[in-house]
């Protein structure tokens, strides 16, 4: 019963981290319709620029806002001067955000280096506390708080805000949003530097999870956010948000009584979801 | 009459087509004037040059003396066009209050209200207003999309082809619609609907590969069959 308890809450924490990646790429892959592979880029440079300040600064949370800010910068940047022009064109899209992301990922290496640099859990994060047997790490709900946090913060936005509206009627028909008097092409941008934000977010707070920072954590957990986005169904953030929690407790359970399947039954989940119902396991995707 | 919209030898084009050949038109204050012509003349093409959403070669678009001409399709809206697209452009992901809403503009503070007096004009809105907009019927989604262009205190609404693909019964209700609303806008009509458009419009203008070719009053074109059969294959 101790170790079932301790799994859920290690899945729970993983599916949250996976949820911040996730639910960025969920927005601008299933709602904008770009198939973006420099997210994991996007992940990284969130996570170094995390450690960068944080090791300055000895500030945990002005280490945080610092990655969430540059990240946010680099996704209006990469929006504005590449995704904006591929648009409607999924080749383009992966061909040109498929170049950012290795361009951006040596250019991390080229600033920090190819080696892992060390990180820490603040003081105040850092500890455990066992309840009835179950050790319960606090990093871990931290994780699990945040990512609640958010799931209901965006939630919230999509479909209760004018601003959701907005990103939900310009999905579908830009030209008619923009006939509306509204300038789609601004929430566009914003919507995907805010999706970068996230992962620059859920990049920075990894890396004190797993205790160090690596160049290739992006691609891997790039390709966690993509299983997750397509088994919560493309388009649907509520779907995303129960992906992460399945995936993060499955891979759990996964990675206690068959380490060697870990990486395998993530993607046979995934290719089984495309097989019987590619629409999504949580419900149905947002039509286009 | 006070010049609202007018167009004067404008070229337009779609990727490598020029569309557009030399249209001109001009609608006063008021005025509820029909864009009539054939399929593919260039009607369709009229409406989303105007609205910024098909690019300009030549000529110009004037509203109210300013030109619309490269102005992005958000600017030109605000400036006070409300538009009606054939396939009536409405939000299928988004509920009846939701399509109202996001068309109402920051500078528009009746918004409510008018929202509130569309529904008098379409009633079926209102009862079916917390429900998906891709639950509707053609003709529903026909009476949202003209409703989305009078929540706004527009200048003018570009209406393109409202009767196409509805039951003849929802058609000959949309005309009352239509005449209601022109009584208090100007109305720049696209219509293939012959008795629609003449029950609504007091002016029209023919357009034939892509060219303005006559013009007149709607008076005028009802008592000329042979003009009726070389243009509109009446």
């Amino acid at each position: 019963m101790d170790i079932f308890l301790t799994l859920v809450i290690n899945g729970l924490s993983e599916g949250a981290l996976i949820f911040l990646m996730a639910s960025g790429l969920s927005i601008i892959c299933g709602l904008m319709g770009v198939v973006n592979f420099s997210h994991g880029a996007l992940f990284v440079w969130g996570g170094y620029t995390f450690v960068w300040i944080y090791r300055m600064t000895n500030s945990f949370v002005l280490g945080i806002l610092a990655a969430v800010i540059s990240v946010f910068i680099l996704g209006i940047i990469f929006e504005k001067f590449f995704v904006n022009k591929v648009y409607g064109n999924a080749p383009a899209q992966i061909l040109i955000t498929l170049g950012l992301q290795i361009v951006f990922t040596d250019l991390v290496r080229l600033l920090w280096g190819a080696t892992p640099i060390a990180v820490g859990r603040p003081a105040y994060l850092a500890g455990t506390t066992i309840i009835a047997g179950v050790t319960i790490v606090h990093y871990r709900v931290f994780l699990i708080v945040v990512g609640l946090l958010v799931a209901l913060i965006v939630g919230y936005i999509l479909s209760h805000s004018k601003t959701g509206m907005i990103i939900r009627a310009g999905v579908q028909r830009p030209d008619m949003v923009q006939a509306l008097g509204i300038n789609i092409k601004l929430y566009f941008t914003i919507v995907f530097a805010a999706g970068a934000a996230l992962a620059g977010l859920g990049g920075a707070l990894y890396a004190p999870l797993v205790g160090n920072v690596v160049s290739t954590a992006g691609a891997y957990n790039q390709i966690l956010a993509f299983i997750v986005v397509v088994i919560g169904g493309l388009g649907n953030f509520v779907g995303t948000a129960k992906g992460c929690i399945f995936l993060g407790i499955m891979g759990a359970f996964v990675a206690w009584f068959a380490p060697s399947l870990a990486v395998v039954a993530n993607v046979g989940l995934m290719a089984i979801v495309l097989a019987f119902k590619p629409e999504g396991l949580f419900g149905t995707a947002v039509k286009k | 009459m006070k010049s609202i919209l007018k167009a004067e030898n404008l070229v337009s084009y779609i990727g490598l087509y020029t569309i557009l050949q030399g249209v001109d038109v001009e609608v006063n204050k008021g005025e509820a004037i029909a864009i009539l012509g054939r399929n593919g003349a260039g009607k369709t093409t009229f409406l989303k040059t105007i609205m910024g959403l098909v690019n300009t070669r030549s000529g110009s678009i004037e509203l109210e003396g300013e030109s619309l001409v490269g102005m992005p399709a958000y600017n030109i809206a605000k400036k006070g066009i409300g538009y009606v697209p054939e396939d009536y452009g409405v939000f299928d992901e988004l509920t009846i209050e939701e399509n109202l809403r996001l068309a109402v503009r920051k500078e528009t503070p009746d918004g409510e209200d008018r929202i509130a007096k569309v529904f008098d004009l379409f009633p079926d809105l209102k009862i079916a207003y917390k429900r998906l907009a891709k639950t509707l019927s053609g003709g529903q989604r026909q009476m949202l999309s003209i409703s989305r262009s009078l929540v706004n205190d527009n200048k003018i609404i570009l209406i393109d082809e409202p009767s196409k693909g509805l039951a003849p019964v929802v058609i000959e209700s949309l005309g009352l619609a239509l005449r209601e609303i022109s009584k208090e806008s100007t109305i720049l009509l696209v219509e293939q609907n012959f008795s629609l458009a003449c029950a609504v419009a007091s002016r029209y203008y023919i357009i034939d590969e892509g060219k303005t070719v006559l013009n007149g009053t709607i008076k005028d074109l009802l008592k000329d069959k042979e003009l009726q059969a070389k243009h509109l294959g009446i």
